[in-house]
């Protein structure tokens, strides 16, 4: 049993980032729409507003996912973080800007504070889920790693082909999600737009994310991982199909299955290994090697198997309190703050 | 300039900036709970519009806590991966159920209370506030078991060089994190109760100014009305409520923060006894306690240093409880140290080549010297503060004075200072150990790290400078936007909160605009 610990650990992070990237993926899509679908102020508002109660709530499984490889995985922590120590920096700064933005930019009557705010949430959405995305590809696919766990090869050692593959995977599923989700939880000519957008966009959007779990699959995976991909494939045609036939849900439950299948195919492939290292197999951080003792891990299943359910009923709540459709007239006029 | 200093800067700053919001964030969410509940008992109208003002600031507040703590659950990988490799076991456990029990009740929670007013029954929507800021104080604890066992390891093994976690439940009740974790949440409390003091104080002495308030011969208050709903006679209730509430809290956090400091200073003397002969600059034995000592205090051999003041006993008090116990100072700890630790980093390639450098176990001392008394002296001068202006709120407002509404809004800062005085003390003291040993003769043996030893090899020391003036600049832009916000906000009144009160006749029926019930109570 307590042999199994790491690997059931290994699934449960696994399981978090699947989590995080379902959710904050359509608040970080609904971000860069700000900037790239929305025209008038009072529509960038009904999108921050579908999102408004429950973007942090999402956020939190990026912490979570992180706090827990510290917990479970102490080895992988420290060499992916410091390893990719640049691309995180930015993501920091990224996910700050991002945050302030959402409470700040309504706080101030004017177009200048709102245009700053606005920037700040595109490129802020942008940047995080282009370095999660590389983050991510890259602890599946390899960084150049000594014995020890640390970095060979300077500051940009880890900027290659896989680090973008990553980062286009993440950036282009959180803009489909998004126009999915909007489609759901908007109403009126908002709606039909996201909709269209959406019909033409997919064909594409899903490429990367389903190439690079093609990739690890050839790499190592096994029948499974590749019953995984096959269904990532055909999630993602059926979610297109749905969509244009104006099944909303199905369309956005087919991306979410895509989603998980094809991350299912990428930790799948590369279990045992955590984090490959480039520079020799022997290096490599595995479930085994990397992992925190089996007293720890015990310990933590017995929280999560408490905590995780009681998450996914709140945070399910809640989408249901805000399940109401945000248009245009729901959005109360702007007001300015008058010094008395 | 070495890589391990920087990291050190930046975790230093980035932690000290993060505990800058942290607690407001969690002494106002708790305030700010107690006034809701107060209007859901009692339907009055000052609860709500003090609800809803306090509560804005709070979340002005509050995003900056969230965007600043990101950069910290990720710090420990960035730059101190040995440090991570060397605890993970055990220290990553209370920062993953701090993020799993605490951060998502905390951030969910505080969704639906924001965009919940109207939509959710009044019960859960007063629930949700409740859910959400004791998750905040929930979140306290853990991280400070977390810290607390950097300071006082207990629970575990050595085992392959790193640190194994053995016993939990020795983890989680660590009396360091107990106190520690007391004295914090009166800390927060200190902040707010300044925080609600200072702001309606501004208050009451803005409506005597624009002559809506005066006062009899007595010097009792005549509350006047105004044209708009907004400064009426509720609005004087409105913040003289929030100023004997915020004097109060203070004072009465004041005396916990006394009590549980009291209970530190005695664990300290035992855990980290080096940390509190630095934070004395007690130099040689004894059992006075220095008010003030000058002296070249940063030197090494301490010889040079002379108190000025000093009370005798104090010190035996404060570690022993009686007057008559000799302390050890520097000149006898130091010894003591180099035979039980060693003198020079040891060799072995996690120091890199900072192997074999030769080991200073005595922190900086001017910083544990003056940081001790500052954490105490702002804590005290607040609490002192606070009962003067009970006595004069008395009377039902405040005198007319500008010089006393600056100090008062000035006062705001002094349990800020306090807290991060407070901080800075509890980890630079800890110096040159990242982890602390456990002095205690039953206590595990060989779990402390040096902090030479902590930094993340790989990481250059260009990315480190890099992150650095990033994360500084960054910082010190959104604390200028953020005193603007709270400032314009303040400035504003209860109207900035309740826009509706704004309008000049409260009898044509209703707020203007949009009026079906599609539209969102609260949107952003
Ligand atoms: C005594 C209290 C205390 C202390 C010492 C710290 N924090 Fe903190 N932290 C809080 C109390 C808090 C809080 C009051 O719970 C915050 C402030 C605003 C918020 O959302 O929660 C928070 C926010 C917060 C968040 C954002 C949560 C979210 O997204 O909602 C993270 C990831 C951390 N913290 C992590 C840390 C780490 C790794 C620390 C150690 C170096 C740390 N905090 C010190
Ligand atoms: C409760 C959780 C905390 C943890 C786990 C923690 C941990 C650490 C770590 C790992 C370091 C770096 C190593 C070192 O230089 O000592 C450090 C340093 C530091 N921390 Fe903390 N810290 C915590 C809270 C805080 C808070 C809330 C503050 C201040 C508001 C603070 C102030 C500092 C300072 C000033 C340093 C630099 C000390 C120095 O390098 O000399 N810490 N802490
Ligand atoms: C008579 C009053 C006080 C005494 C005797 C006292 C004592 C102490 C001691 C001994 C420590 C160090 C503990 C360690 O190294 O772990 C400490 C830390 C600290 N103090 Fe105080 N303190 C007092 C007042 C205050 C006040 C008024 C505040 C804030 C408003 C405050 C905030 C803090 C904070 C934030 C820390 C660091 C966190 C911790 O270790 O709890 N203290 N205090």
């Amino acid at each position: 049993m307590t042999d199994m610990l790491p690997t059931l650990w290994f699934i449960l992070i696994a399981v978090l980032w699947t989590g995080y990237l379902f959710l904050e993926g359509f608040d970080l899509g609904v971000g860069m729409l700000m900037k790239l679908f929305a025209r008038t102020d009072r529509e960038r508002r009904v999108l921050l507003n579908t999102v408004g109660p429950v973007w942090d709530g999402n956020e939190v499984w990026l912490v979570t996912a992180v706090g827990a490889t510290l917990a479970a995985f102490p080895l992988w922590y420290a060499s992916l973080l410091s390893t990719l120590y640049l691309p995180f920096v930015f993501v920091l700064l990224a996910l700050i800007f991002r945050a302030v933005a959402f409470e700040y930019r309504g706080k101030m009557n004017s177009e200048r504070w709102r245009g700053h705010w606005d920037r700040a949430i595109f490129l802020g959405s942008f940047t995080s889920a282009a370095g999660i995305g590389a983050a991510l590809a890259l602890t599946t696919t390899g960084l150049p790693l000594n014995e020890n766990g640390d970095r060979v090869g300077g500051p940009f050692a880890w900027l290659t082909f896989d680090a973008l593959l990553g980062a286009a995977a993440v950036v282009l599923f959180c803009l489909a999600h998004a126009l999915a989700f909007l489609v759901l939880k908007t109403d009126g000519p908002i709606r039909e737009r996201a909709r269209r957008l959406l019909v033409r966009l997919l064909p594409f959007a899903l490429v990367p994310l389903l190439f690079w779990a093609a990739k690890i699959y050839v790499a190592g995976g096994t029948v499974w991982t590749g019953l995984a991909l096959l269904l990532a494939v055909a999630a993602a045609a059926a979610s297109w199909f749905a969509e244009r036939s104006s099944r909303d849900g199905w369309g956005f439950l087919w991306l979410g299955v895509a989603l998980a299948s094809s991350l299912a195919c990428i930790f799948g492939s590369v279990y045992p290994v955590v984090l490959p290292s480039t520079i020799s197999e022997a290096f490599n951080l595995t479930v085994v090697n990397a992992s925190s003792s089996p007293y720890t891990l015990g310990l933590m299943s017995i929280v999560a198997a408490l905590g995780v359910p009681l998450v996914l009923a709140y945070q399910g709540w809640t989408y249901w309190v805000f399940r109401k459709r945000v248009t245009e007239q729901s959005i109360p006029d702007a007001h300015s703050v008058i010094p008395l | 300039m070495e890589a391990l200093e920087i990291a050190r800067w930046q975790f230093g700053i980035t932690t000290v900036y993060h505990f800058l919001m942290v607690p407001l964030t969690i002494g106002l969410g708790l305030l700010v709970a107690v006034m809701q509940t107060l209007w859901f008992r009692t339907g009055q109208e000052h609860y709500l519009r003090m609800t809803k003002f306090w509560g804005k600031l709070f979340l002005i507040n509050f995003i900056m806590g969230v965007a600043t703590g990101l950069v910290q659950e990720f710090q420990f990988g960035l730059a101190w991966s040995e440090y991570s490799r060397f605890v993970g076991d055990v220290f990553g456990a209370p920062l993953a159920m701090e993020a799993l029990l605490a951060f998502f009740v905390e951030s969910t929670f505080l969704g639906l209370w924001i965009f919940g007013w109207q939509r959710l029954p009044r019960i859960l929507h007063l629930g949700s506030l409740w859910a959400a800021v004791l998750a905040s104080v929930f979140s306290a604890y853990f991280i400070i078991v977390a810290n607390s066992w950097m300071q006082h390891p207990v629970g575990v093994e050595l085992v392959d060089g790193r640190a194994r976690m053995v016993d939990a439940w020795a983890v989680f009740t660590n009396n360091t994190a107990l106190v520690a974790f007391t004295h914090t949440v009166f800390g927060a409390l200190a902040v707010a109760g300044g925080f609600l003091l200072g702001i309606a104080w501004y208050h009451l002495w803005k409506r005597r100014r624009d002559g809506l308030d005066t006062v009899d011969d007595d010097g009792a208050v005549i509350i006047g009305g105004a044209s708009t709903r907004s400064r009426g006679v509720i609005d004087h209730r409105v913040w003289l409520r929030s100023a004997r509430i915020g004097a109060v809290v203070a004072l009465v956090s004041f005396a916990g923060t006394a009590v549980s400091g009291d209970l530190q200073a005695k664990l300290m003397f035992e855990q980290q006894p080096m940390k509190m002969a630095a934070a004395e600059a007690a130099c040689h034995d004894g059992t006075g306690f220095s008010v003030l000592s000058v002296g070249n205090l940063g030197s090494q051999d301490c010889d040079d240093i002379v108190a000025v003041f000093e009370v005798p006993g104090l010190l035996s008090f404060l570690a022993n409880g009686d007057f008559t116990t000799e302390v050890k100072g520097v000149n006898t700890l130091l010894p003591e140290y180099q035979e039980k630790y060693g003198k020079t980093l040891p060799d072995d390639p996690i120091y890199g080549e900072r192997a074999g450098m030769t080991i200073d176990y005595l922190p900086v001392m001017e910083v544990t010297y003056w940081g001790f008394r500052i954490m105490i002296g702002f804590g005290g001068l607040a609490a002192f503060a606070a009962l003067v202006a009970l006595w004069i709120l008395r009377k039902g407002t405040v005198p007319e004075s500008r010089w006393l509404m600056r100090l008062a809004v000035f006062g705001i800062l002094a349990p800020f200072g306090a807290n991060s005085a407070g901080w800075i003390f509890t980890e630079m003291g800890r110096q040159p150990f990242v982890v602390a040993p456990n002095p205690d003769p039953s206590g595990i043996d060989g779990v402390f790290m040096f902090t030479a030893a902590a930094v993340s090899p790989g990481v250059s020391l260009a990315e480190l400078v890099f992150s650095l003036i990033a994360l500084t600049l960054v910082y010190a832009v959104l604390l200028v936007v953020e005193v603007k916000l709270l400032v314009i906000y303040v400035r504003g009144g209860v109207a900035s909160a309740m826009p509706e009160l704004a309008e000049k006749h409260d009898d044509d029926g209703g707020p203007h605009g949009k009026d079906d019930d599609d539209v969102l109570a609260f949107a952003y």
